[in-house]
């Protein structure tokens, strides 16, 4: 029987992995140092890997007969469930550091306590995962602190990266209508718990960075809905093309 | 992916300058001819250094330049297996320039100074990758043929005389061949597929397929260094007789899935053992070691670009250390 509440929260999760790890692949061949070249490679793996997982549990929530790559090649902006953190342009290296920063950190808490959830693949998932993502928040968290207190240019930089990414902090700890039922019978996480832990978190590495927090704004939400940055649209047409122009083949 | 010597034609084989201790000189020899590896902290002729630093820093940057026309088809490989694998592939060869920088860098020559040499233009890297990748089936063809060609180069180099280049072939070796593996495999997808991916199958074979031979260097005839090396234990083969070697090993691989080499010439030779294959057209392989292949300007543009646009970055790491070392040494 189709679990579509199931099929949504999976969708979230691995479309979260999905747009993060395609945006990290951008980087692959450009990097500021070979060594940097890898570790993001390293990171956006890891993702793409999640995302595998957690869209083949969506496609069998479903029911549909819809397996991970044709959710992940054969959706439009309207139907992929990201945080709109994740589509964000790569931008600079200090704002891909900015992005990593904040959403490893979140993601972090999350599979520690997703590790706990009652559907047990996405416990499985989630502790294969938590090991992983403890080496994205140290690496991101040690490259905040790095171009924080670098020079007064990687400063600055830093500085406008985090404000970039900022507006879209809020979103990672909202729960809406959908969550509750998921969230009541044990299967999804309560994002809203996490947030005084990821805040001291973050706090510590900023100051340890020498940046200030940013200031508080008005949110800026909609990816859990399906409704997006401009940015995902050309993220999703890149990233589609082969499957779009050729429905029929197998690669 | 791999390097050979890439001269220009018109350039003069190097000349040693140093005149070397006689004694020293045979002792080293007598080493190398005995299948011995030289260590960094070994005593080693001057012309043997240079050569050395030269082919393992041309071997490195073949493998970073190599990252630029796979890593153009990540963010649109066609399932997230083939993502995941191609990223990771792009990754490893990364990890080879890396490790292949440190061997070079054992010779007294830093890995800034050898890529300032390749932005300058001064450093060559392999031919092959100044071709562009216009399918996804470039993808499988450069696996199969690009990464096929690198392992005939490199087997032998696990055995060449300076240990620190021997040891990172050796691991090397090991990743190539299940590249090799996975670009044959998409080769194959595609060979099975549907008229449209044949089409991009065979049309990747027919481009690659010239270049991909000519990785292997000029015709003995003109390769000059190659006596020398040879002797030196830098190279064990000649750059003909692993031509041949691919050839014979490759076109049965391209038979089985179908897949017909762009090469009119071709044909098995019972007497030799080998096939036959047509003229290589060597005007081209000069033009693309001067500089002049298709994409050399998008390719040295792209790495120019990644390490000028990451220059602030590298500043700030070298400049939190500092700070972070003098504020340990304060406590």
């Amino acid at each position: 029987m189709a679990d579509t509440a199931l099929f949504d929260y999976a969708c979230r999760l691995g479309d979260d992995s999905l747009i993060l790890g395609q945006r990290l692949s951008e980087w692959c061949g450009h990097a500021p140092m070979l060594e940097v070249d890898l570790s993001l490679a390293n990171v956006g793996l890891d993702l793409i890997g999640q995302a595998t997982h957690f869209l083949k549990l969506a496609g069998e929530a479903e029911g549909k007969g819809r397996d991970e790559d044709k959710l992940a090649f054969h959706r439009d902006v309207l139907d992929f469930k990201n945080c709109l953190l994740a589509e964000q342009p790569n931008g600079d290296f200090a704002q891909t550091i900015a992005r990593q920063f904040l959403f490893s950190n979140w993601q972090e808490l999350l599979f520690r306590e997703l590790c706990k959830s009652s559907n047990a693949t996405i416990a499985a998932i989630a502790a294969k995962a938590a090991k992983e993502v403890i080496y994205h928040s140290r690496l991101a968290n040690e490259w905040m602190v790095r171009l924080g207190d670098g020079t007064a240019e990687s400063h600055g930089r830093m500085v406008e990266g985090l404000d970039w990414m900022w507006r879209f902090s809020d979103e990672l700890f909202e729960v809406d209508a959908a969550l509750e039922p998921l969230i009541a019978s044990g299967v999804a996480c309560d994002v809203r718990k996490l947030r005084p832990e990821w805040d001291a978190r973050i706090g510590r590495v900023l100051k340890e960075a020498t940046l200030e927090l940013p200031q508080a704004r008005r949110a800026t939400v909609g990816g859990r809905v399906g409704h997006h940055s401009e940015h995902l649209g050309h993220l999703l047409s890149e990233m589609q093309f082969l499957q779009r122009a050729y429905p029929d083949s197998r690669w | 992916m791999y390097t050979t010597e890439l001269k220009d034609k018109n350039q003069k084989p190097q000349v040693a300058a140093v005149v070397e201790d006689p004694e020293r000189l045979a002792a080293f020899e007598a080493r190398v001819a005995a299948d011995d590896f030289i260590e960094p902290k070994d005593w080693m002729p001057e012309a043997y250094r240079k050569t050395l630093v030269r082919q393992i820093s041309q071997h490195a940057h073949s493998e970073i330049v190599g990252m630029l026309p796979e890593g153009n088809w990540i963010t649109r490989a066609p399932s997230l297996r083939r993502k995941a694998v191609l990223l990771a592939k792009v990754q490893d060869e990364g990890g080879h320039g890396l490790y292949l920088y440190a061997a070079a860098e054992t010779l007294g020559t830093s890995r800034e100074e050898m890529i300032e040499a390749l932005h300058s233009g001064r450093a060559k890297y392999s031919t092959i990758f100044n071709y562009p990748t216009l399918t996804w089936a470039d993808i499988g063809a450069i696996g199969w043929l690009v990464d096929g060609a690198a392992i005939m180069n490199q087997v032998p180099l696990q055995r060449t005389s300076y240990g620190p280049y021997a040891r990172a072939m050796v691991r090397v070796c090991k990743e190539e061949s299940f590249h090799q593996r996975q670009g044959y495999e998409i080769m194959m997808a595609l060979a099975g597929g549907t008229d449209a991916q044949k089409r991009m199958a065979q049309d990747a074979l027919n481009r690659w397929w010239w270049p991909s031979i000519m990785m292997f260097g000029p015709p003995d005839e003109n390769s000059p260094n190659t006596a020398q090396s040879i002797r030196w234990r830098i190279k064990r083969e000649t750059n003909d007789e692993l031509r041949q070697k691919f050839i014979d090993v490759t076109v049965p691989q391209a038979e089985a899935i179908g897949l017909t080499i762009p090469d009119a010439d071709l044909k098995w030779n019972d007497a030799r053992g080998s096939y036959d294959y047509g003229a290589i057209d060597w005007e081209e392989f000069y033009a693309v070691v001067r500089g002049e292949g298709p994409v050399a300007k998008e390719r040295m543009q792209a790495r120019v670009k990644a390490w000028e646009d990451g220059a602030w970055v590298r500043d700030a790491a070298t400049a939190h250390a500092a700070k972070h070392e003098a504020r340990e040494a304060a406590e």
